[in-house]
């Protein structure tokens, strides 16, 4: 116990944040991710105009004073609809981590701690939801349920779902047979108490670094879907409905592919560089793709 | 004896760079190898027995480095040689037998392969070189050599795998071999085996050994000189009888009253030296082992101990045989 | 070898037959009828009660589900709703296009990444390891659509020097069709590859073995690519295998950006139509593909690493 203790106690906190600070691309990924998720807290306060008000000035504007990003094919402002869409970006990220992390921990628990038999099925069913790629997958739910913001979250949560059981499920299996594990057992204590007093704070770090270092995915999914029509339905601005309509009029104005593309590459670079370091710092042991 | 000493190491200081600063792993090492002999090195874990064998052949950590003195082979200082001397050096004048055999031969290449490459300088044509490792293999005791070429090492136990290091070692009859403690990862029987090998092979090709041990019994048996080491020093060294039989250091006399193969009575506790190596990053003034030496007065504290003649075939670094201060 | 790979075909199977009942599990559970998507809203009720009848959809599940995989397994993947073409044809057709992309694209980040890592781990901690360890980073987490789009943007548009639409006639316009795309989906491999080769590399080279090949006199040229890059390679093989998925993903994006043929135009086109039975078909085949480059790519370690051979 001391040792989960000392991720709490705020002096080693104060050594992280030092270690941090010292990592220079790890403070850059960190600044970019406090903007963003900034930007999207305080969205409605920030963005000039209304992301889906049609302006009367020009379509397919290059920015100017008015509109600092331009304006799309239908004239709406795109700094609006960039602050918006990154509002929609941190609620899917957020929404999806979420849940794959929850459900992930508890079905890696189960693999971990329960018999034999029903471990195999899961790795199975693991492996067999793996071996789908994801936009293919999200493109086939897409048909059975239609597309929308809530197809995104389902779709990217079941698909992470693997990835986090497998991490919780290996850190069960090394502390089920750990020495004061057996103790605790031997003393009489439950499985419930044995799971949450000694499992749990083990097994939360390492999922939070891999949920850190997940957002670039669920974010360049959400894009992606949304992209293909199959995501955020129009007139919400998703970052990949402004890509999607930028797309289409690429030979008339870049400022659309370049202002709804632009985000999505400062969020993935500041949520990799910023996992990356924590990463480095928590836990070097720890790969991605376990 | 009357050409200089093969190897002569004059001196020897090694720093390894730690973020806790300068490690002075050893400090003045003076050690003289003859053409044809067997010199041991003995101490415990961390007195820099291992750090010297790595020095000789110029393959230090990257963050060793040596502040002084010189390793002369042949006269020339290995400390000074160019990349591409000391590359000249190794596999050629001087081989190395490492402590596991299970992680020293590289697991995803055959075995002929390994032996073929290393003799990438000498004349012949691959079938003859393949030959000459076929029979070195068959000379070391691999049953049926020619073919165990295709074989790669997981293929064969620790013990064969061992076998198979000395056949590479020797397949190019260098002048000096180390063996940095060959036989730790082995069990008790193949110890026995790989020390009578080495001993044969050592007369027939006729060439000098330095090796590295803690095992003192390994050590009486098949060396002929013994240098014991403590704290990145030599403390005592000599004729391995003399050195054995009249230990004249304290450390020496403790090392050889914790050998468990000779304790005499019977008893419930195993006998160690009390306290533990001192700090290598501020090293302590006067005589390094004083703080554990039961024998320790006010000189050994404030002044480091010379080498002095203890017989006629030994040395040691000891106040106590400084006859003269003591009356 | 032979029982190894026999296990692991017969574990690649299951893996397939699983996925296949999810998606056939997800179909059922869903609320609303088949039928209905795929005809739309206005189909008249006699429409509907024929099209289920073709689909199969009236009798029990447990004897769909039987029917499916009897008619899997001798290659029939149901008709197109539309044309009533056999969608294993379809697939079929589509899939050379999306098979050379990914290989095309791999292959040049392999032939790019092995290299850098190899080169970055030798020369560590100098400018241009940090150079690549950024760059690695950085490329790695851009999505291959974002990729695309300012390859587009770039070479079609403002200098014109490359198409962006098609995949062209005759190979050597094939090919001049392919370098956008391929680099598009190759780019960000170029980080990953790049970066598990240069771990591995400072891994491997810390090992004894390679202690011993320098003890030996081996010149560090000849431990380097004999000796330390092979093993080093291994990791790198697990992620290209293991890659395959994201490869189609992006596949799917390049496709629909660049107006190229391919199973994900072909199921993006399949979904905006609700055409059922090609989605599942192109899902199938894709994920088999998947299955089979893990299986592929376990293969080639085996033959790579002679220890992984007989362990199994």
């Amino acid at each position: 116990m001391t040792e989960t203790a000392t991720y709490k106690s705020p002096s080693a906190l104060r050594i992280y944040l030092g270690q941090l600070a010292q990592n220079p691309m790890g403070l850059m990924g960190l600044i970019l991710v406090l903007i963003v998720v900034g930007t999207a807290i305080f969205a409605p306060w920030l963005a000039p105009y209304d992301p889906n008000q049609i302006m009367l000035g020009p379509r397919m504007g290059s920015p100017s004073a008015a509109h600092w990003l331009g304006t799309d094919h239908l004239g709406r402002d795109l700094l609006s609809r960039v602050i918006a869409g990154g509002r929609i970006a941190m609620l899917v990220a957020v929404a999806t981590l979420g849940a794959a992390m929850t459900i992930g921990l508890a079905l890696g628990l189960i693999a971990g701690y329960g018999p034999k038999w029903l471990d195999n099925i899961l790795l199975l069913v693991f492996d067999a939801i793996r071996s789908f790629p994801v936009i293919v997958f999200g493109l086939a739910v897409v048909t059975l349920i239609g597309p929308s913001l809530y197809t995104v979250i389902l779709v990217v949560a079941i698909t992470s779902i693997p990835i986090y059981a497998r991490i919780v499920r290996t850190q069960t299996q090394t502390l089920r047979s750990a020495e004061f594990i057996l103790a605790e057992k031997a003393m009489g204590a439950s499985t419930f108490r044995i799971l949450g007093l000694h499992v749990l704070p083990n097994v939360l770090g390492p999922l939070l670094i891999l949920a850190s270092m997940d957002v670039p995915m669920v974010i360049a999914t959400e894009a992606g879907l949304s992209f293909l029509g199959m995501g955020v339905r129009p007139p919400a601005p998703s970052w990949g409905t402004i890509l999607n309509d930028g797309y289409n009029f690429i030979r008339n104005s870049p400022w659309p592919v370049i202002a709804g593309s632009v985000p999505i590459i400062l969020v993935t670079l500041g949520f990799t560089f910023l996992g990356e370091a924590l990463r480095d710092i928590f836990d070097p042991k720890l790969r991605r793709n376990l | 004896m009357t050409d200089a000493p093969l190897l002569q190491v004059r001196d020897l200081s090694i720093d390894f760079g730690t973020p806790r600063g300068r490690l002075h792993a050893l400090r003045g090492i003076n050690v003289d190898v003859p053409k044809g002999r067997i010199m041991g090195l003995v101490g415990e874990s961390g007195c820099g027995k291992s750090t010297l064998a790595y020095a000789l052949s110029g393959l230090l950590a990257g963050n060793g480095q040596v502040t002084g003195g010189a390793i002369l082979m042949d006269g020339q200082d290995v400390t000074k040689m160019s990349d591409r001397q000391l590359r000249d050096m190794r596999g050629q004048r001087v081989s190395m037998i490492f402590q596991d055999p299970m992680t020293a031969l590289n697991p995803v290449i055959t075995i002929g392969r390994q032996m073929l490459d290393i003799q990438y300088r000498d004349p012949g044509t691959s079938a003859e070189k393949r030959a000459r490792a076929a029979a070195m293999l068959d000379r070391v005791g691999i049953p049926d050599a020619a073919a165990q070429l295709g074989s790669y090492p997981h293929q064969f136990s620790g013990g064969m795998r061992q076998r198979v290091c000395i056949a590479m070692a020797l397949l190019t009859k260098p002048d000096l071999l180390i063996a940095d403690e060959p036989t730790t990862a082995l069990d008790a029987t193949l110890e026995v085996q790989i020390i009578e090998l080495l001993r044969e092979l050592q007369q027939e090709i006729g060439c000098a050994i330095v090796f590295v041990s803690h095992h003192l019994g390994t050590v009486a048996e098949l060396c002929d000189d013994v240098t014991v080491m403590y704290a990145g020093e030599v403390v005592e060294q000599g004729d391995v009888r003399s050195v054995f039989h009249a230990p004249a250091h304290p450390y020496t006399q403790a090392l050889l009253e914790c050998d468990p193969a000779r304790i005499k009575e019977a008893t419930r506790h195993l006998p160690t030296i009390a306290g533990t190596l001192p700090d290598l990053v501020n090293v302590p003034e006067g005589c390094i082992f004083a703080p554990r030496c039961a024998h320790a007065w006010d000189r050994c504290r404030a002044e480091h101990p010379a080498a002095r003649r203890a017989s006629a075939h030994h040395t040691a670094a000891c106040h106590l045989l400084d006859t003269e201060a003591r009356t | 070898m032979a029982i190894y790979a026999l296990q692991r075909v017969f574990l690649s199977a299951l893996i397939i037959a699983v996925a296949v009942t999810l998606l056939n599990v997800m179909l059922h559970l869903v609320p609303g009828d088949p039928a209905v998507m795929v005809l739309g809203p206005r189909a008249t009720p006699e429409l509907i009660e024929r099209t289920r009848e073709a689909m199969g959809l009236d009798r029990p599940f447990a004897i769909q589900m039987m029917t499916f995989f009897g008619n899997l397994l001798r290659g029939d993947m149901g008709t197109d709703v539309f044309t009533g073409r056999s969608v294993t044809t379809i697939v079929m057709e589509a899939l050379p296009y999306t098979l050379s992309l990914i290989s095309v694209s791999i292959l040049w980040a392999a032939a790019i990444g092995i290299p850098l890592g190899a080169y970055s781990s030798i020369r560590r901690n100098t400018w241009i390891d940090r150079v690549t360890g950024v760059l690695s980073v950085g490329t790695i987490s851009i999505p291959s659509f974002v990729m695309a789009l300012y390859g587009v943007l770039i070479f079609a548009v403002w200098l014109g020097w490359l198409p962006a639409i098609g995949a062209g006639e005759g190979l050597g316009d094939q090919i001049i069709h392919l370098i956008l795309p391929a680099f598009a989906v190759g780019v960000s491999w170029v980080g990953y590859i790049a970066r598990i080769v240069r771990a591995s590399m400072l891994e491997v080279m810390g090992e004894s073995h390679v202690r011993m090949a320098r003890a030996f006199g081996l010149t560090e040229r000849r431990i380097t690519r004999a000796y330390v890059l092979r093993i080093a390679v291994l990791p790198a093989v697990t992620l290209i295998g293991a890659g395959v998925a994201h490869l189609f993903s992006a596949a799917v994006f390049v496709e629909v950006i660049f107006a190229r043929p391919g199973i994900g135009a072909l199921i993006v086109a399949a979904v905006n139509e609700r055409n059922y039975p090609i989605v599942l078909g192109a899902v199938l085949i894709t994920t088999a593909i998947i299955v089979l480059a893990t299986l592929i790519s376990d293969l080639v370690i085996a033959w790579l690493d002679p220890r992984q051979r007989e362990g199994l």
